[in-house]
């Protein structure tokens, strides 16, 4: 982040009537959790539904005759190959494969595609396609909106009462229900939900609709760490960062096996050369045994103290009822069942090798 | 009966005698949230004053609890082992910390009563 301040979200008023206590994030003042705390919170979000403000993520509107190729040049995607409504996982590269960022990007039409990038990457990543913009027949058009993420098994019947269909949409689909809206049924807890973004006005609107329904509880930042990481889903800057590729991160599947080899996509030979040689490390699920968490920094070692591996992001999983965390193991250690070691303050914790995601995902697919 | 001391990093003591029970305030549990492990001292470990005896991790971090004066460990409180959310629902009772041997009276002179800790977190 450059400069000194931090930034307020639009709906802050809310939170603080709420009662959240605020904490900064990726230059963002955030909630961080509400008095019900983070673990019923999270509980709140696996059984019923939960409300979370991520106006600090950033909408980008990409439009034009050669939106597509743009896209394609930026991500490793076949931006074409995408149906309309369609939403795609996909990254940023750089020159090396290693992750600037990693996005969701959705096909609105012919030629016009909404890009979901993380707030501590925004600025970069808007510079980066406006750069790119210069070689291509495409706008870039940064949004100013609302957006507010909305998960759990009763999200759908919630927006449905607040008179808000989502019966056409599966698991990545996404679309422009009313003009200056962007909805799509996806998140970041491995749940069944939404993400609406909005102008700040409807905004109000809809929230005074959705706080009605008593099933639907507005969720802080750290409920929403502990949820991804159960569900295996990657923080950027921890999990994945530019010294990371999608190989290593066991996020191959995002990539098209047909442009693999033959992409056109910024970083296209450094990941050919990474696929033929095997990455030499791996991001896998981590289960300390016992109660106590293992958290991001530590070091992992094998029975004879040699370093092998390190922890991305590390906690407690409140439904998964122990310790989570994941990280990355040298490739020949990371099959599940393996053990390896984490020091904490002068204790060696054994850390099974885990499946992710430690929650089964529960999203409706078509 | 016991006297009741706080110190500005959120702890209370109650002092029985040379005998010393501590815990964390209702304020401090508060601001941690739900607490999922305790990381409790050895017996018979001395501790001067300032040095990290406890560990607690909430669900995103850990945070240090210091020795508030200089001691030895007479006993932790094992029940955290098992249900560390003690803490989150009694702080200043059954989510009591551990027990530790005054070795130093003097040291409690510099501590916050009750009325002086609330005007600290006021």
């Amino acid at each position: 982040m450059t400069g000194d301040t931090i930034r307020h979200l639009p709906l802050e008023d809310l939170h603080q009537a709420a009662g959240a206590r605020f904490g900064a994030f990726a230059g963002w003042s955030m909630p961080l959790t509400y008095p019900a705390g983070v673990m019923k919170e999270h509980l709140h979000t696996r059984e019923h539904a939960g409300l979370f403000d991520i106006s600090h993520m950033k909408l980008i509107l990409v439009f034009g005759p050669q939106a597509a190729n743009l896209l394609d040049k930026a991500c490793p995607l076949s931006a074409r190959a995408l149906a309309t409504n369609q939403s795609k996982y996909t990254f940023f590269l750089n020159e090396q494969a290693g992750i600037l960022d990693d996005l969701i990007v959705t096909r609105l039409g012919d030629e016009r595609f909404m890009v979901v990038a993380n707030a501590g990457n925004a600025a970069e990543d808007i510079a980066h396609l406006q750069a790119l913009a210069e070689r291509f027949e495409a706008t870039v058009e940064p949004l100013d909106r609302v957006f507010l993420a909305i998960q759990g098994p009763e999200a759908a019947d919630i927006l449905e009462k607040a008179g808000i269909s989502t019966a056409h949409l599966f698991f990545m689909q996404g679309g422009e229900p009313r003009e200056n809206w962007f909805i799509s049924r996806s998140g970041y807890t491995g749940e069944d939900g939404f993400e609406i973004g909005l102008p700040e006005a409807d905004a109000r609107d809809l929230l005074t609709k959705l706080q009605a329904d008593e099933r639907l509880t507005w969720i802080g930042l750290a409920a929403r760490d502990s949820l991804r990481l159960e569900a295996g889903l990657c923080l950027h800057g921890q999990d994945i960062t530019p010294d990371t590729s999608p190989a290593s991160a066991g996020l191959m599947w995002a990539i098209p096996k047909d442009i693999r080899a033959s992409g056109n996509f910024i970083g296209a030979s450094a990941l050919a050369k990474i696929m033929a040689d095997g990455a030499s490390e791996k991001r896998v699920g981590l289960k300390p045994e016992g109660r106590q968490p293992v958290r991001a920094g530590v070091q992992l070692t094998d029975a004879d103290g040699t370093v092998v591996g390190r922890v991305t992001s590390g906690g407690f999983g409140p439904s998964a009822g122990h310790p989570v965390a994941m990280g990355y193991v040298a490739a020949e250690l990371s099959k599940p069942g393996n053990t390896v070691f984490a020091d904490v303050r002068g204790t060696r914790i054994p850390v099974q090798i885990h499946p992710l995601p430690f929650t089964q995902h529960r999203y409706r697919k078509g | 009966m016991a006297k009741l001391y706080f110190t500005e990093d959120h702890e209370w003591l109650s002092v029985d005698g040379d005998v010393v029970t501590v815990g964390i305030t209702d304020y401090a549990q508060e601001q941690l949230g739900d607490l999922v492990f305790v990381e409790l001292p050895e017996i018979g470990r001395s501790f001067a004053k300032g040095d990290t005896a406890v560990v607690v991790e909430s669900v995103k971090a850990a945070s240090d609890v210091y020795a508030p004066v200089d001691g030895e460990i007479i006993e932790a409180n094992t029940a955290l082992s098992s249900d560390p959310a003690l803490v989150n629902s009694s702080p200043a009772g059954e989510g009591w910390l551990w027990k530790m041997k005054l070795s130093d009276a003097g040291q409690l002179e510099g501590l916050l009563d009750e009325a002086g800790y609330a005007a600290h977190i006021a």
